[in-house]
């Protein structure tokens, strides 16, 4: 009998314990869509971070007009050539070497306001749904308020007043989107607050705040991963949005939104000005989308049902 | 019900008055050079105390926002700086150009969204399912503008280079004055919106439609004989279209102020070009009483939607 059990023991795989987030990560890497979505997006965060190479191997610089070369005689942009790969903007600047350094604008905004926006979202989220009572009527009401504002009037009409900048487009996005990831967290907590685990860490005598950040918070974060990686795209979108209504970065930065902005009156006799810059955004905005659905597939239990 | 309905209404009310408070707070403490702007370069200091004195940027703040909700009580949001038109009728004016797109656009998405749903739902994980998840998705990821500025590139400056002068770059015509040119100006707009926003209902009829499909009473019609395409339709679709309808309400409020960027590159004269254009020359009456309007819609809209889902779902009212 004990020698039964003994060979049990030793002939077993060790069983080791998976965590929902060892799994979704799992069935993340076996989704062939998203991990193709990933190798895009590190090429084009590569694009970004090596800007500069762009800019030395062109040997243009990306706020150098070339109005002799980079320009037609009638002062229209150039095609694509040996010398300027992707074109001339209207300026005679190198599309290509713009397009590297507007990458780094897209995904700096995209990271930075998604940042700040799943930041407060979690922490003002947490709060409403554990401590309820006046906070959380004051915060749901607030939550109701922002998402009731029609977000991009707001912002068209904040930075106008305010002038166009960087941390002001991210102010501005972070300010109206956290909302939306609190209420997501609130409505989790309220049902979470009431679980047999709350009341146990509370009996061992935890306060408040480390129930809600060392027992609530990994509850609710798979939601919140999912929602993260799907805000990034909205993000990059509505930057290049407010470039594009002429409220992005003061010139002479390279960004694509301003690109494509740029680019509307020549799109009939250049084409490359706006396909490229368009092009660099629309991927960029796809693979994010492709990986965050695969992200949502990875985390949804209800994916498994179908395979 | 009746005190679901009460509170759900106080809230909404409520909660325009803390947008009233938020965006008078925004745009009035801001610095503004409107006045300067208003009585010219070249005017001396007492005419811009002039001016500022016959707009009422004269007095203290809260006298400013304590005449304003007066009158908005009364359904006056003010004049515009510039010719003294009541922001009332701006807002009337540019409100038909939103609702014809809005609506017009909202026919199309919804076919399309809920067509390829059920489509994808009925064939899960098929080549058709991934086909038409990759192709909402690929349409999702369209920033509006660049959308709007292909759709004009080939189907009007294409089309038109071709000799098919089919569709115009842009502007507008009342539907009461010509049906056909109405639709000709609204079709690339219409077009451009559907396909950003149908992706979101193919993904909510997909997934409402598979767990709907897995009832035991989809089985049961299955097992009566009942034809496939009916069992799909009448017995799933029904019920499966609740969270549609939600999220097509909620997306319809949005719209009265969030469709800034397609009326600008296809130059309709709605709330988000009139708004944009407001707040180029700081035109603040006209920019506050569109802000307030759009958010109106959300409000009202999102009660519709409670009020939509509670008489469906009666245990919503509970809470």
């Amino acid at each position: 009998m004990t020698a039964s059990l003994e060979m049990l023991e030793t002939s077993a795989p060790a069983i080791e314990g998976r965590s929902p987030f060892l799994l979704a990560f799992r069935r993340l890497r076996r989704d062939k869509v998203a991990m193709v979505s990933l190798v895009v997006i590190v090429l084009i965060v590569l694009m970004a971070v090596f800007a500069p190479l762009f800019a030395t191997i062109t040997g243009h610089p990306p706020n150098e007009q070339y109005r002799d070369i980079g320009l037609t005689p009638d002062g229209l942009p150039r095609g694509p050539n040996g010398t300027f790969w992707l074109g001339t903007d209207d300026l005679g600047r190198d599309v290509l070497v713009r397009i590297a350094y507007g990458a780094r604008v897209s995904l700096l905004v995209g990271v930075a306001a998604t940042a700040i926006t799943v930041a407060v979202g979690i922490v003002l989220g947490l709060a409403a749904g554990f401590l309820g009572g006046v906070v959380d009527t004051i915060l749901a009401r607030l939550i109701d308020v922002v998402l009731s504002v029609p977000f991009l009037l707001v912002a068209i009409a904040l930075v106008s007043v305010t002038g166009p900048s960087l941390s002001i487009t991210v102010l501005v996005i972070g300010f109206f989107s956290w909302a939306s990831v609190a209420r997501i967290v609130r409505g989790q907590v309220l049902s979470l607050r009431e679980r047999e685990f709350v009341e146990a860490a509370r009996s061992l005598g935890a306060g408040d705040t480390r129930i809600m950040f060392v027992d609530v918070l990994p509850n609710v974060l798979a939601p919140v991963i999912v929602y993260t990686t799907l805000l990034i795209p909205v993000v990059i979108v509505t930057q290049a949005t407010l470039s594009f209504l002429g409220l992005g970065l003061p010139p002479p930065t390279a960004d694509w939104g301003g690109m494509i902005s740029a680019s509307q009156n020549y799109y009939t006799t250049a084409w490359w000005f706006i396909l490229f810059p368009g092009l660099a955004l629309l991927i960029t905005t796809l693979a994010f989308n492709l990986f965050g659905d695969g992200v949502r597939d990875a985390f949804d239990p209800r994916a498994d049902r179908l395979r | 019900m009746l005190v679901f309905l009460i509170r759900r209404i106080g809230h909404g009310i409520l909660v325009l008055w803390l947008i009233t408070l938020a965006v008078f707070g925004l745009f009035f403490v801001a610095p503004s050079n409107v006045a300067q702007s208003l009585a010219g370069r070249q005017a001396t200091p007492e005419t811009i105390a002039l001016v500022k004195h016959r707009l009422g940027l004269d007095l203290p703040i809260w006298r400013q926002y304590l005449n304003f909700i007066e009158n908005a009580a009364h359904g006056n949001l003010g004049f515009d700086y510039y010719h003294q038109v009541p922001v009332t009728t701006i807002i009337g004016q540019a409100l038909p150009v939103t609702v014809s797109l809005a609506l017009g656009a909202a026919v199309l998405w919804l076919l399309l969204g809920v067509f390829n749903g059920v489509i994808s739902a009925v064939h899960p994980r098929s080549l058709a399912d991934r086909g038409l998840t990759l192709f909402s998705l690929f349409f999702y990821s369209f920033p509006s503008f660049l959308l709007g500025l292909l759709l004009l590139y080939f189907l009007y400056f294409r089309l038109t280079l071709a000799g098919f002068e089919w569709f115009p770059a842009g502007g507008y015509t009342g539907i009461t004055q010509e049906l056909g040119s109405w639709v000709q100006h609204l079709i690339l707009p219409w077009l451009a919106l559907a396909l950003l926003l149908a992706a979101t209902y193919t993904r909510l009829t997909r997934g409402s439609m598979l767990d709907v499909l897995g009832e035991d009473y989809i089985r049961t019609a299955r097992s009566k004989g009942i034809r496939e395409s009916r069992v799909v339709v009448r017995h799933g679709l029904r019920s499966a279209l609740t969270p549609v309808v939600t999220q097509f309400g909620i997306d319809l409020g949005q719209l009265v102020g969030g469709v800034v960027v397609i009326e600008s590159v296809f130059s309709l004269p709605g709330l988000g070009k009139t708004a944009v254009t407001a707040i180029n020359q700081q035109d603040l009456p006209v920019i506050i009483g569109i802000v307030l309007f759009a958010s109106a819609a959300v409000v009202v809209a999102n009660i519709l939607v409670d009020i939509v889902y509670a008489v469906l779902d009666p245990r919503v009212r509970l809470h």
